[in-house]
């Protein structure tokens, strides 16, 4: 929880807010995303059915909802993990308290 | 996890907005500027060894500086009460160092001298020539790591320092604010003082929303009403006590409305809100979205909403049982369970009184030196009481240990409360218990009449009588001036419980 990830083939950066015990391999356009630390830019082209592509302040999570990311920077790729798409979380809209 | 993610994004989203003004002077900060400000104080901390950083001050550009800068920096962001003594603070401070310490001009003299602290002006740590080195490392994404820590106002014994860490702040924020959810237009108006737990949270969610937040100092009702006219501000927190003297100032104008056309949602917490001024302040803001939030330090801010269309479904309401939610605290956020128990921690039915318990991601429960209060489930117990109606609504009925214990009777001093608020002559009042002979605790009331009227003692234990059992009817009646609040709204039950108890010894 916390780690943040990046892509590898375009600008999409996320933080895991949720995660499953089990080993995830997660994507991004549909290549392996890498610690946010590391000095890799962007190369490659993101993959055709991977390319929807992620939005700065949406949350995603998995099918199980076990798995939940932030997307805090937007990039071209979609995230997947495991091989599945990831699905856009909804936020409620609440009153704004403070 | 690190609550500087939020305003990297808020940056990185539009830089050039304008995110705060310190509304005593005009000076501000764009998202972009208070980005790398904090990147130069990150640098600046770190290089002083300091393990903490302690903000002694009134809201200004400093304080959101603060609190991002120790965020990169890595060390926790301590607000102190500014309203303490030297005494005082000078305790709190040897409980935090090695700090770095952020404070007025006043008390830098006689603080700057205490051990294993450095102490810098506000006005020297706002300033960009001093800081000129600039962090190239990444802030912690520990999401364990500690952001605040947050001395409680306990009203015994030493204070209390709440520890938050980042993973319950960011919970918070992601869980109730839209990103990027505001338009350029949106203007907050923040008044509640840096040390609260509301003051962190208005930060925070204005960052992450995008909305410019206006500072208020100090607050008066007439400073409040002209800056939110001049920077037609849009939305607003403010606890009870600061709702009720801006009703009054605004009344005294005699004024059909507010004449704050721009204000949209209003919120309120941090104390208890009476009727007659949520229902005043309604008219007086006919188009406004009302919002009642409950929430601790412990929580993260707010667990639970009244929302906009609950308000005024209950104002328009005819029946009393519909009507009296307009002083509930609404229903839990989406993530937030609450649950009433009583004294053997066993839930008790709808509608019956006992302790409020909480738990979600952003509640922490933590306190430095102790470690976590909440049991193996996770559940906090708030010390607040409080009942839940069927519906799930959330009442608060005071402080779990204000309960009067009267004959082996239990007795809920906001039962009385509430039935002596709908006296047409009362303004106020504050029911404690006080010692007695005959029943180990009696009932006592202060009351506050409104203006013009005037209250006859007995008349009150007569209505009293009518409404509940005759055990809840005030033995003793006292007529007071006004009641003793603290400056954010909480009322002083401990001083009105010395006060009637020395005159019934």
């Amino acid at each position: 929880m916390g780690a943040r990830l990046k892509s590898t083939v375009c600008e999409g950066e996320i933080m895991v807010v949720m995660a499953p015990d089990a080993e995830l391999a997660m994507t991004c356009g549909g290549a392996a995303m890498v610690d946010a630390g590391e000095a890799v830019s962007p190369s490659g082209d993101v993959h055709p059915d991977h390319a929807v592509g992620v939005a700065m302040g949406k949350r995603y999570i998995d099918e199980a909802e076990t798995l939940e990311v932030l997307c805090v920077k937007s990039g071209d790729g979609s995230l997947a993990a495991n091989g599945s798409l990831l699905l856009q979380k909804d936020t409620k809209k609440l009153p704004k308290t403070d | 996890m690190n609550v500087m993610m939020l305003l990297e994004m808020a940056s990185a989203a539009f830089p050039e907005r304008p995110a705060f003004t310190d509304g005593s002077n005009g000076a501000s900060f764009t998202y972009q500027q208070l980005f790398d400000a904090a990147r130069q104080r990150a640098e600046s901390i770190r290089g002083s060894g300091a393990q903490r950083l302690v903000k002694l001050d009134v809201s200004n550009l400093g304080t959101p500086l603060s609190l991002f800068a120790s965020a990169w920096a890595g060390v926790p962001y301590v607000p102190l009460n500014y309203r303490l003594t030297d005494a005082e603070i000078q305790a709190l401070l040897t409980r935090v160092t090695p700090a770095y310490l952020v404070t007025d001009d006043a008390r830098l003299g006689s603080l700057g001298a205490v051990a294993d602290v450095q102490a810098v002006s506000t006005g020297s740590f706002l300033e960009d020539s001093n800081h000129p080195g600039a962090t190239d490392a990444a802030w912690a994404m520990d999401p364990e790591e500690v952001a605040v820590l947050l001395f409680t106002s306990g009203t015994t014994g030493e204070p209390k320092a709440a520890v938050l860490r980042h993973k319950h702040l960011v919970s918070y924020i992601l869980g109730s604010v839209e990103f990027a959810g505001a338009s350029e237009e949106d203007v907050a108006l923040v008044c509640v003082p840096p040390y609260h737990i509301a003051g962190i949270a208005a930060i925070m969610s204005s960052v992450y929303s995008g909305r410019h937040v206006v500072q208020l100092p100090n607050f008066t009702a007439e400073a409040w009403i002209e800056l939110a006219r001049k920077h037609k501000v849009s939305t607003a927190f403010v606890v009870p006590t600061m709702l009720a003297r801006i009703v009054e100032t605004l009344e005294a104008e005699g004024a059909e409305d507010s004449g704050l056309p721009h204000l949209a949602s209003f919120s309120y917490g941090g104390g208890k809100m009476p009727l007659s001024v949520i229902e005043k302040a309604m008219t007086l803001f006919p188009n406004t979205d009302f919002s009642n939030a409950y929430g601790l330090t412990e929580t993260s801010s707010t667990i639970c909403v009244l929302g906009p269309e609950e308000h005024r479904k209950a104002a328009a309401a005819s029946s009393e049982a519909e009507r009296r939610r307009l002083v509930s605290v609404g229903q839990p956020l989406p993530g937030v369970e609450i649950e009433i128990r009583d004294e053997d921690g066993q839930q008790v039915p709808a509608g019956e009184r006992g302790e409020i318990y909480v738990r979600g991601e952003q509640v922490s429960g933590e306190y430095e030196g102790r470690g976590s209060v909440t049991d193996g489930e996770g559940w906090f117990p708030t010390r607040d009481a409080g009942s839940m109606d069927a519906d799930g609504y959330l009442f608060l009925e005071g402080r779990a240990d204000d309960v009067i214990v009267r004959g082996g009777e239990n007795l809920s001093p906001g039962e009385i409360e509430d039935v002596v608020l709908t006296h047409p002559a009362v303004a106020d009042v504050a029911v404690v218990g006080v010692p007695s002979e005959q029943w180990g605790e009696a009932v006592a009331a202060a009351v506050v009449a409104k203006a013009g009227a005037t209250i006859d003692i007995a008349d009150i234990q007569e209505f009293v009588k009518e409404r509940l059992r005759s055990s809840r009817v005030p033995e003793l009646v006292q007529i007071w001036p006004e009641l003793p609040y603290n400056e954010t709204g909480k009322l002083l039950r401990r001083v009105v419980r010395t006060e009637l108890a020395a005159a019934v010894s």
